[in-house]
């Protein structure tokens, strides 16, 4: 019995304290945001980027916070989940309690969005996607998604290996991007649906997370339960340049005995192939910034926006790659 | 044959035989071993090498597990031991130079050899719980490698460094000497003394050894320090095996792999007694599992499902109860059949 009022006066103080940090939270944003609101017109935005897991990645954050600056009109508040979507939800509900003008935000995940994008409507915050989008069943939830298209990505990939062997019997071993990831699923079925038809056949396929590690022990496995392999089609730079290393271990040269076509073009890829290690890159843009900050401007001024943004994005032959490297950003 | 049999590495040999046994069914010539440029190539040499990061970790694992106690932060100094080595190679104004790699390598180790300390201090000095004393420098860990890589894969070009993933010496991949080589020193060293029966001591009952005059705070602060400096190598073959520190997901999990190959060997988790062969067995058959999952072209969405099935398969089959069990089913049958 005793125990039970001990409990519920514990359970009374926390909840009085609760309340009273909550009231103090809003009552200081609430200011904050009535300040941004009538001092000037510059677009507070709050921010949410997934990590900092790769080259691509690094160069999207960095394209974003100089794009986003004072200068230009906005207030850019930044966050970096570690990969992990609680983080995100975490960052968006602040940035909501805070009372920004703007959402924006790469999904970790693609599911989970609905209750914390539910919030940021009540509190009429329009909120952008960049990069990944999310998977929901209410549209109306988000304003645009801004990104590139990875199944395009893909087909780009295949169709200039059909292009270039398409008489050919083509042995071709893939190395996937993280298994379930939006990218991997997509530049998977955009390769086959490009290759559909030719005698380009994907002898084996398997994932190497991304990362260069992955790709050199997959490649490695690869090497030594095929014979001959023609060509390599990595979802990622970082996976290519681990499969270069691999190939030139078994006596290989490649870009030669066995070419490589990979997606994202960030620098170390690059420079592989204008060295000719690699022969194809289809770009992934990661240069964001520009289009975020246009849309941005359009949603707080009311005026309506394209749903799907695709980033355009470029693919490099060597030759190509030798003339671009020197001004690439990334 | 009951000898064989019961033997503890037994059902571990066994597994391994079957992946190898599987590799060789769906590619006949997978084991062969051919030379190439002067060195020794082939899916053996690879599997060799491939698990020189993983024995260099579990190692110092088997020695910590020994002394009752664990070590989480393993996977995360893998991450700074390449973060450093790379970030002081890219920072250098000889990146390609001899001695550029050699300080590299000193700098790197030192540091893993502080972290280890550290660790070492909080669970010997401050008698706090190792799970818990190593679970600070594993989260806060892969946060130091990122402030040193600057949240960049940091990438650099030195061949003497590369060389100690990709390097070969008398036809043997570098990598795989300096780790069975390490191997053999340590095995020598606690086999050959007393000092692996003194860290047994203080893993079965650490207050009765202490009163019988072992130094158990000294051996325990000794164990995370070493634990830490094989880590530490193992990084360093880690990022040199593709000149690339990711701060993200270098020796991610490695911790679990580690303590997985050490159970597969052997070692109780409960401290004492340890099996530092079992422990090489272990390391061979995780390596070995990845080969043959590419090798078999099992699909990546079932690749953990397949090898969960085979840790499974294995620390079932290595259940003395469970074989008991097993016997005892079979007695009580003949004894139906006989009765019948």
């Amino acid at each position: 019995m005793k125990r039970k009022t001990f409990l519920r006066a514990g359970i009374a103080t926390l909840s009085v304290a609760a309340m009273a940090a909550m009231s103090a939270c809003s009552g200081s944003s609430s200011s904050e945001s009535a300040d941004d609101g009538s001092g000037s017109d510059t677009i507070a935005i709050g921010f949410s980027q997934v990590g900092a897991e790769s080259g691509w990645r690094a160069a999207n954050t960095k394209d974003i916070q100089d794009t986003l600056t004072e200068e230009n009109g906005f207030k850019l508040s930044f966050s970096d989940a570690q990969q992990k979507q609680e983080n995100q939800i975490q960052a968006l509900r602040s940035y909501i309690a805070q009372g920004v003008d703007v959402l924006a935000f790469s999904p970790v995940v693609e599911t989970g969005w609905d209750a914390v994008l539910q919030e940021a409507k009540n509190a009429n915050i329009p909120v952008i996607l960049t990069d990944r989008a999310v998977d929901t069943t209410d549209d109306s939830l988000y304003e645009s998604f801004i990104g590139s298209d990875f199944v395009e990505e893909g087909q780009r990939a295949g169709q200039w290996v059909a292009d270039n062997f398409k008489d050919e019997e083509l042995k071709v071993v893939e190395l996937q991007g993280t298994t379930g990831s939006a990218p991997a699923i997509d530049r998977k079925e955009g390769f086959e649906k490009a290759i559909a038809g030719t005698d380009i056949k994907v002898v084996d396929s398997q994932t190497g997370d991304f990362t260069r590690a992955g790709g050199k022990q997959v490649m490695e496995g690869f090497l030594n339960s095929h014979d001959d392999i023609d060509l390599v089609f990595a979802h990622n730079d970082d996976m290519g340049l681990g499969a270069i290393e691999a190939i030139e271990a078994a006596g290989k040269k490649p870009g030669e005995d066995i070419k490589i076509v990979t997606i994202d073009a960030v620098k170390d890829g690059m420079q592989a192939l204008a060295d000719g290690k690699i022969n194809y890159i289809v770009e992934c843009n990661p240069l964001l910034g520009e289009d975020l900050a246009e849309v941005a401007k359009k949603v707080v001024a009311g005026e309506s926006v394209e749903k799907r943004i695709v980033v355009e994005d470029a693919a490099f032959t060597q030759e190509e790659a030798e003339k671009a490297l020197p001004d690439r950003k990334y | 044959m009951t000898l064989i049999y019961k033997h503890r590495l037994f059902w571990p040999l066994v597994a391994l035989a079957a992946l190898l046994l599987a590799c060789t069914i769906k590619r006949p010539d997978i084991l062969g071993i051919t030379v190439l440029d002067g060195h020794l190539f082939g899916a053996p040499i690879d599997i060799l090498r491939n698990s020189a990061p993983l024995l260099l970790v579990s190692l110092g694992m088997t020695l910590v597990i020994a002394t009752r106690g664990i070590d989480l932060s393993v996977g995360a100094t893998v991450a700074i031991a390449g973060a450093v080595a790379l970030t002081f190679i890219a920072s250098s104004d000889h990146p390609a130079s001899v001695g550029t790699a050699l300080g590299a390598i000193i700098v790197a180790l030192g540091l893993c050899f502080i972290l280890g300390c550290f660790n070492g201090m909080l669970v010997a000095n401050f008698g706090i719980q190792p799970i818990i004393a190593t679970l600070i420098l594993m989260t806060a860990g892969r946060g130091v490698a990122m402030l040193i890589t600057n949240g960049q894969i940091t990438t650099v070009a030195s061949a003497p460094f590369s060389t100690l993933a990709s390097g070969f010496l008398l036809g043997l991949p570098v990598a795989a000497i300096i780790a069975y080589g390490v191997y053999l020193v340590v095995a020598l060293l606690v086999r050959r003394t007393a000092l692996g029966m003194l860290l047994e001591a203080v893993g079965i009952n650490p207050e009765a050894s202490r009163l019988a005059g072992v130094k158990s705070k000294t051996l325990v602060f000794t164990v995370y320090a070493l634990c830490a400096l094989l880590s530490g190598l193992a990084g360093l073959i880690f990022a040199a095996n593709t000149m690339a520190a990711d701060a993200n997901n270098a020796g991610l999990f490695i911790e679990l792999d580690a303590i997985l190959a050490v159970v597969i060997g052997g070692t109780s988790l409960a401290g004492g007694k340890f099996n530092l062969s079992g422990t090489l067995v272990g390391v061979l058959i995780i390596t070995t599992l990845s080969l043959t999952v590419t090798v078999l072209g099992i699909s990546p969405l079932v690749t953990s499902l397949f090898k969960a099935i085979v840790v499974i398969a294995v620390t079932l089959m290595m259940s003395t109860r469970l074989r008991t069990m097993l016997a005892g089913l079979r007695e009580r049958r003949r004894f139906q059949e006989a009765s019948a």
